[in-house]
Parts: C-alpha cells; sequence; structure tokens
C-alpha cells in the first residue's frame, strides 16, 4: 500500500444511489484499494461507463470520467486510450449495458485487445428499470416482462471473451472484497484487454442472490495461459469459481508508426 | 459558360475507362486546364462497367455540364446503365471500337455522329499494347495534347507500374492519335499556359485535408460507400502526424470512440453515410450534452435504407437537422464545391472545438467521389482553440465546475492530466458539477447554455455565399448550389440576372442574414436534390421564405443540370 494516499482520496462527496447491500459497493470499494495500491495519480486515471446501476460509478471515484450512453462505455474506453495511451484507463458497467447492447463491443475489445480493464458487476437483471432479465439470466427467471421466463440459455461472459482473444480473464465476487481488489491491481498492471467478470447480487430485484456467498468459491487450479484448457475448466464450471482464469500476454493494440512527416508535405501530393 | 469540353468515358470490367480517365484529367491539368471527373459504376465489385465523365475548361469547373461532346466507348456492354448520365446529342461524337460488333440503338437515337476506331485489333499489334491507350490517345488528338504532356501524365498515373508499361502505353497512345477522327477543332479549348500550381483532389480527400487542417488527429470509423476514401486517404497521413485512426466495429462504436478521444484533449471525427449517421444519432446526442466536441462527416447517398450507396442524393437534411432525440443544438455545415470540402470541413472542426458540441457535415456523393483539378485551396485562417481549463485556473477549493454556467455559455474543459481537473462527464442531465440531476432548475440552466451557445456566436460571413444581385433568388446547399451558380452565370448573360445564395451553414440558420439577402427579391426558388424539399420545408418552417418561395427538389441520382435551372428560372420569370 502506498503510505501517501488512502482508498478514501480517491472518493468523491457524491452519495451512490446503488440499493442497501448492493454488490457494487464493493467494486467502488476495491477500485479506490487498488488506485491507492498503485498510487496511480488521479488526474492520469479515467473510469468510463455506459447506463445502469453499476454505470453510475465514475461520479463516485475522484479521477476523471465518462458517464456515456448505454452499451458504449468500451467505445468511449477505446477512443480515449488510443488518443491518450498515458492515461489508465478502466470501463466499468453491468451485464445488460456490457453483454446485450453493449455485446458487439465486448467482442471487439476483446479482439482489439487495448490496455485497457473492463470490470463488469454482474447481477443477472436490468436493475435500473426495475427487474427484466439480462443475458446473464437464468432461463425460468420469472418477471413482469417474461412471464414465463426468458427460455434463453445464459449469455457465458468468460468463454466469450476468451474466444474473442482477452489476455486477461477473471472472475469476483462482491463477498470476496480482498480478492476483487487483488483482480483489478492485476488486471490494471496486465499489458492489454483485461476483463473481470464481478458476481454482484441485487438484494432488491434477486434476493435469492444471497446464497452467492456460499456458492463463490475460488478456482481449483492456478490460473492457466493455454486457451484449450482455459475453455475447459470456464465450460465445465458452474459460474461461481472465482479468480484468474487465464492469463495470456497476447501483443496489445499499438498506434502505427510511420514516419513522421509534416502537412505542408502531405499537400504537395495534390500537386499537378 | 461555353468554354468547357465533356468527354465521357466507359467500358466493362478490365477495359481501364477509369484510368483512362484519370490519365486524361492528369494530361489537362499539366496542359493548365481545369478539370472535373465524376464517376459512376455498375454494382460489380470486380469486372463491372464503369464510366467516367470528364468537364475542361480554362476556367474553374464546379459541376457537370448538359450535355457530352464526347463518348468514348470501350465496347458496348451494359452501356443502357449508363445512358442516362451521359447525355448526347446531334453535336455529340461517339467514338467505338470497330470490332465491338453494332452500336446500341440508344445511342444511335441520340443522333451523334459515330466513329469506329480499329482500338482492340491495333492494341494487339503493339507489344503490351491496350484499347483504352489507343482511344487515350485519339482523345488527346482532338483536344490538341501533345506527346509530351501524354507522357508526364502518363509518368504521373502509371509511374509505379514501371517503364517498360509507360512505353507501351505511350506507344499505343502515339498510334492512337495517328487515327483518322476527323476535323473537330470547335472542341479545342483556348490555350492554356501549362503551370504546375494546381491540385488534383477528391471531394472526400478535400474533406480529409480541412479535417487535417482543422487540427483533426484522432478518427474512428466503419467502412461505407461513398465515405470510405476519407477514411483510405487519412489513415497513413493521420499516423504520418501523430495521429490515429481506428476502424471501428459499427458507426456506434465509431462516434463513441471519437468521443472518448474528444474527452481525451484530441480533435476528433468521424466520416460515414446515411446509413452510418443513422444508427450514430444518440452517440451524437451525447456528445452534445456531454459538451464534447467532435465532428461527423456524412458523404449522402441514395436513400432511404441501403438505397443507392455508390449514387448522390442531398437527402440526409432532415436527419441532420432533425434526428436526435431531445433538444439537442447542434451545428450543420455543407460544402459549396470540392474546392469548399476543404474550408468547410475545416470550419467544422474549429466550430465544433471552439463551441464544444456537434458538428455535421454535409456532403456527397457527387462531391465525394469526384475529382477536381484546381486552384490549391486557401489556407483559412480561422479561430480554433478549445476552451481549456489549465491547472493554475482551476480553484481548488471545490470540485471542478465542468459546465459551469459562463456568459457566451463555452464552459472551460479540463483534460485528463490535469491535475485539480477531475469531473465525470455525463449524458444525463447534470449540474454545473456534472453531477446527475432532474432538477427543473437545472435542466433550463443547462440546455439554455448549450442553447445560447451557438446562437451567439459570430458564424461571420462564411454562412453563406452569396453570387449575383439579380430580382431572382436562388437559395441551395451544398453541391447544388455549384449547380444554380453556374446557371446563374448563364442567366446573366442572357439577360435575366439571378442571385444565388448558397448555404454552408445550415444550423444554426442565419435568419437576418437570409432575410437581409432577400430584400428586393421578386421570386425565390429552393433548389435541392430530394424529393420532399427538404430545405425549402426547413426554410418555411424557420419563416425565412416568403410565401410565394417556390421549391424545385428532385432526387437522385441524376445530378441536377445547369441547363435544368436555366430553364427553371425562366419559366418562373415567365410565369410573373
Amino acid at each position: 500500500m502506498n503510505e501517501m494516499v488512502k482508498p478514501k482520496d480517491y472518493k468523491t462527496d457524491i452519495k451512490p444511489i446503488w440499493c442497501p447491500g448492493c454488490g457494487d459497493f464493493a467494486t467502488l470499494s476495491a477500485l479506490t484499494k487498488t488506485l491507492a495500491y498503485l498510487g496511480l495519480p488521479k488526474h492520469e486515471v479515467a473510469v468510463v461507463s455506459g447506463i445502469g446501476c453499476s454505470s453510475r460509478l465514475p461520479a463516485y471515484i475522484d479521477s476523471y470520467g465518462f458517464h456515456g450512453v448505454h452499451g458504449r462505455a468500451l467505445a468511449v474506453a477505446a477512443g480515449l486510450k488510443a488518443a491518450r495511451p498515458d492515461l489508465t484507463v478502466i470501463a466499468a458497467g453491468g451485464d445488460g449495458d456490457g453483454y446485450s447492447i453493449g455485446g458487439n463491443h465486448f467482442l471487439h475489445a476483446c479482439r482489439r485487445n487495448m490496455d485497457l480493464t473492463y470490470i463488469v458487476m454482474d447481477n443477472h437483471v436490468y436493475g435500473m428499470t426495475k427487474g427484466q432479465p439480462s443475458p446473464t439470466t437464468e432461463p425460468d427467471w420469472v418477471s413482469k416482462l417474461t412471464p414465463h421466463g426468458s427460455g434463453l440459455r445464459p449469455f457465458q461472459p468468460l468463454a466469450i471473451a476468451l474466444s474473442s482473444g482477452a489476455g486477461f480473464i477473471a472472475r469476483g465476487f462482491a463477498g470476496d472484497p480482498l480478492t476483487l481488489t487483488r483482480l483489478i491491481v492485476d488486471g490494471i498492471n496486465h499489458r492489454g484487454f483485461s476483463f473481470i467478470e464481478v458476481l454482484s447480487p441485487c438484494p432488491t430485484f434477486r434476493p435469492e442472490q444471497k446464497q452467492w456467498k456460499q456458492l463463490a468459491r475460488p478456482w481449483q487450479q492456478e490460473a492457466t495461459s493455454d486457451p484449450i484448457e482455459a475453455a475447459m475448466r470456464i465450460h465445465s464450471d458452474d459460474g461461481m469459481s472465482t479468480g484468474l482464469i487465464y492469463q495470456n500476454n497476447l501483443p496489445p493494440w499499438q498506434p502505427g508508426t510511420m514516419p513522421a512527416r509534416d502537412l505542408a508535405s502531405i499537400e504537395q501530393e495534390f500537386l499537378v | 459558360m461555353n468554354n468547357s469540353v465533356s468527354i465521357a468515358v466507359t467500358g466493362s470490367g478490365g477495359s481501364g475507362a477509369v484510368t483512362t480517365g484519370l490519365i486524361l484529367l492528369q494530361a489537362m491539368a499539366k496542359a493548365g486546364y481545369y478539370g472535373y471527373m465524376s464517376r459512376t459504376a455498375g454494382p460489380q465489385i470486380r469486372g463491372g462497367e464503369s464510366a467516367v465523365m470528364m468537364r475542361f475548361s480554362n476556367r474553374p469547373v464546379h459541376c457537370g455540364d448538359d450535355r457530352f461532346d464526347v463518348l468514348l466507348a470501350m465496347d458496348w456492354h451494359k452501356l443502357e446503365r449508363f445512358a442516362d448520365e451521359i447525355p448526347l446529342d446531334g453535336n455529340s461524337l461517339i467514338f467505338g471500337d470497330s470490332a465491338a460488333g453494332d452500336i446500341p440503338e440508344i445511342l444511335t437515337a441520340s443522333g451523334a455522329a459515330f466513329t469506329a476506331l480499329d482500338l482492340q485489333q491495333t492494341a494487339r499489334s503493339i507489344e503490351g499494347g491496350r484499347a483504352n491507350m489507343l482511344g487515350l490517345g485519339s482523345l488527346a488528338r482532338l483536344l490538341g495534347l501533345s506527346g509530351d504532356t501524354m507522357r508526364q501524365a502518363l509518368q504521373a498515373t502509371l509511374g509505379k507500374k514501371g517503364e517498360h508499361i509507360i512505353a507501351a502505353s505511350m506507344a499505343c497512345i502515339e498510334q492512337g492519335m495517328g487515327f483518322d477522327i476527323g476535323d473537330h477543332g470547335q472542341l479545342q479549348l483556348p490555350s492554356s499556359a501549362a503551370q504546375d500550381s494546381h491540385w488534383n483532389i477528391s471531394g472526400n480527400e478535400a474533406c480529409g485535408l480541412g479535417a487535417l487542417r482543422g487540427g483533426v488527429r484522432f478518427v474512428a470509423a466503419y467502412p461505407i460507400t461513398p465515405a470510405s476514401d476519407i477514411l483510405e486517404w487519412l489513415a497513413p497521413r493521420l499516423e504520418k502526424l501523430g495521429g490515429v485512426l481506428l476502424q471501428a466495429e459499427d458507426e456506434l462504436a465509431s462516434v463513441n470512440m471519437i468521443t472518448g478521444a474528444s474527452f481525451g484533449g484530441v480533435p476528433s471525427l468521424t466520416a460515414t453515410s446515411g446509413p452510418g449517421l443513422s444508427l450514430m444519432m444518440e452517440g451524437l446526442g451525447l456528445a452534445v450534452a456531454s459538451e464534447t466536441p467532435i465532428v461527423a462527416i456524412d458523404v449522402m447517398r441514395g436513400g432511404p435504407s441501403t438505397g443507392i450507396p455508390t449514387k448522390s442524393e442531398q437527402s440526409d437534411l432532415n436527419l441532420a437537422l432533425y434526428g436526435f432525440h431531445g433538444d439537442a443544438p447542434h451545428l450543420v455545415v455543407a460544402p459549396l464545391d470540392i474546392s469548399d470540402c476543404v474550408f468547410a470541413t475545416h470550419w467544422a472542426v474549429c466550430l465544433a472545438e471552439q463551441l464544444q458540441t456537434v458538428a455535421l457535415v454535409l456532403s456527397d456523393q457527387s462531391l465525394g467521389q469526384t475529382r477536381a483539378v484546381m486552384d490549391k485551396p486557401p489556407h483559412a485562417e480561422l479561430p480554433c482553440q478549445r476552451r481549456i481549463a489549465h491547472v493554475q485556473d482551476i480553484d481548488v477549493s471545490q470540485a471542478f465546475q465542468r459546465y459551469q454556467l459562463t456568459g457566451d455559455g463555452v464552459s472551460p474543459m479540463s483534460i485528463p492530466g490535469t491535475p485539480a481537473g477531475m469531473y465525470t462527464a455525463d449524458g444525463l442531465e447534470h449540474t454545473e458539477r456534472g453531477t446527475p440531476s432532474s432538477m427543473a432548475s437545472d435542466h433550463d440552466a443547462q440546455m439554455r447554455k448549450r442553447r445560447d451557445k451557438l446562437t451567439a456566436y459570430n458564424y461571420g460571413s462564411t454562412w453563406a455565399r452569396i453570387d449575383g444581385n439579380g430580382p431572382v433568388a436562388i437559395i441551395s446547399w451544398g453541391s447544388t448550389s455549384a449547380v444554380c451558380r453556374e446557371a446563374a452565370e448563364r442567366l446573366a448573360s442572357m439577360g435575366i440576372p439571378a442571385r444565388v445564395i448558397s448555404l454552408r451553414l445550415l444550423l444554426p440558420l442565419n435568419h437576418r442574414g437570409i432575410n437581409e439577402v432577400l430584400q428586393g427579391c421578386s421570386s425565390v426558388v429552393v433548389i435541392e436534390q430530394n424529393q420532399a424539399g427538404q430545405l425549402y420545408h426547413y426554410l418555411h418552417a424557420e419563416q425565412v421564405l416568403p410565401p410565394h418561395a417556390r421549391s424545385y427538389a428532385k432526387p437522385g441520382p441524376l445530378t441536377i443540370r445547369p441547363g435544368e435551372v436555366v430553364t427553371l428560372i425562366s419559366g418562373v420569370i415567365n410565369d410573373e
């Protein structure tokens, strides 16, 4: 832990809108602990989000932040990082934001492998719109919108990240803040796209997620760098194993490096 | 402007029609003439028929003429596809290959004189010979171009392909120059001093250059016809200037990527066409609400839906003006000709940066994919500075007030990396600090701020280009305005003085400026390339048109021709 800065130094005075007992408080706390641990200057960090309960996070962190539109956090983050590689850029949001409306950006962010950290607070439900199934919701979960359940097989975030080319894949749990902090620290330190899915219970619309405390447990093995091994572990898991599952130092995105020219010489090209 | 000559070249895939056009354009440029070359193609990705349509003059050329003097057809394959776009008449000449079979009836019906040339057959007798180069030789003779000029143009156009290609092509051109094509001295333009200060540039390249002149150093975009050329031109050049171009996964990503980059302090732009602009609307609204400066160029094509991707229309005006949800004040700028693509884009970037908002640039396919030989576009000196909060300006006793209410509505923006400037940009309605708020007072204050900063700004005299000063007023915008300006010149020579108001700034509309310029006009006609009369209805809704103003609105893809406008305005005069 850096002597000079404390986690609370990274908190703003804005009170979260989250319900009591919301899992998202754990990610907020883990993130401020991470920033303090890494001693990152606040003005060199940007937290980018979309729309949803968890996407409110940037306003609660005393860094630069961008609270954009639903589903596009990764696009804003990619543009910011490409334009300003000197910044530490963290994208954050929920399962609806990241896996449904923003699903395409998730695939391509994994492929592009920019040096970004993406934290998804997954509660298997749309909270802000008051309780509809998200891509990770169980098919038989009944809501006003889906009286018979969605009938759809849940989205597999870790498997999709793996097959799309992410080089750092982890699952955290709001009920285990220490591990979550470590994962975010490692994710930020990882060179390339790091994906951290966080089991983040919703006490309001999914009170049964209290059971996650009993179900969540560490992966049985150390993280692997073999994508085939990682795929086998992910597909044979019930979605409750936590920790880093896969890390592979794939080359991160880099800007091109053609020799410099000035605009006047470029304009010469048009001369007849 | 009658001192011009118009030439079309058509051919099936691989016949080299486009190459022929590019070399001829370059040769005429080397000989000191101005030129204009639009192109059109069938739907095939490769091997499809294509056509180039050129016009040359010793005066600047900003649009096509009403008819063509010459058609060089490499073959008759699917020629009917281009017949509408290449009007011929009894004074036109058609050069075709004697080996290509009978000339189609659609061409003979025009009354044009047909000359058969031994293109294929002669090409076979020359090592590496190509029929199109023989045809090019005949055109060179017709236009009075020297062998030396042709060699220079070949070198500039095909030089990278190696000396043997140049030699074979030159041998063909010389043979073609020897063909008996009759005497058509009337097609030769007054001689022009050879000079090399002219530019050969397409509208899409000109938009790219305007972006660079405005300081754009980040571009994210998704490929789309007819805008992709902007991106392909920019990709290596941005990199050489230390900037970045990202190919996005879709237009939703592109607009949000440039918003992220601009939030990071780098002037940013995307380019697309109608379908892409439709997809971007939500993101553009985010940039308006979060006051993040960005620019989106829409190279308009035939719509709706996928429409006609390869051909031009001015039918995205309504989308650009009204496509946003909520009240979202922003800027809409339209280049008035190919040269103006440089200025209009440059200006749009500067306005977006200065006013911290969205600027849309409405170009179209007929500007974007047309090449012109023109005078070098002057370098405009424009105020182009984003109002930045530097660390020494920031009051550290409170959280940074990113959306502070200021006299002119523009608030200093801190750029990530600036100590004490931390804030969260937000698309939710917010307080001066940026904290989400649904309170009426915050909404009212921030809405006024975003509106007033645009309406209070002094856009200077470049909001429109005004030509002529007659009792008939023609109001137009974009590529069509160039056609109207040429029509007005012709009308003036017929004793019908007309004034042309070419609107460059479509939003916010300069009501007072339009009212002033319409003073004393007995007739007002609004001319545009779309079905619905989008500009006409917009101007009426904004109450800047007199009740008797007329609309002439025609959808693409056939561009409005100067003679059409002359006939229209003459009719308007006769009606009165």
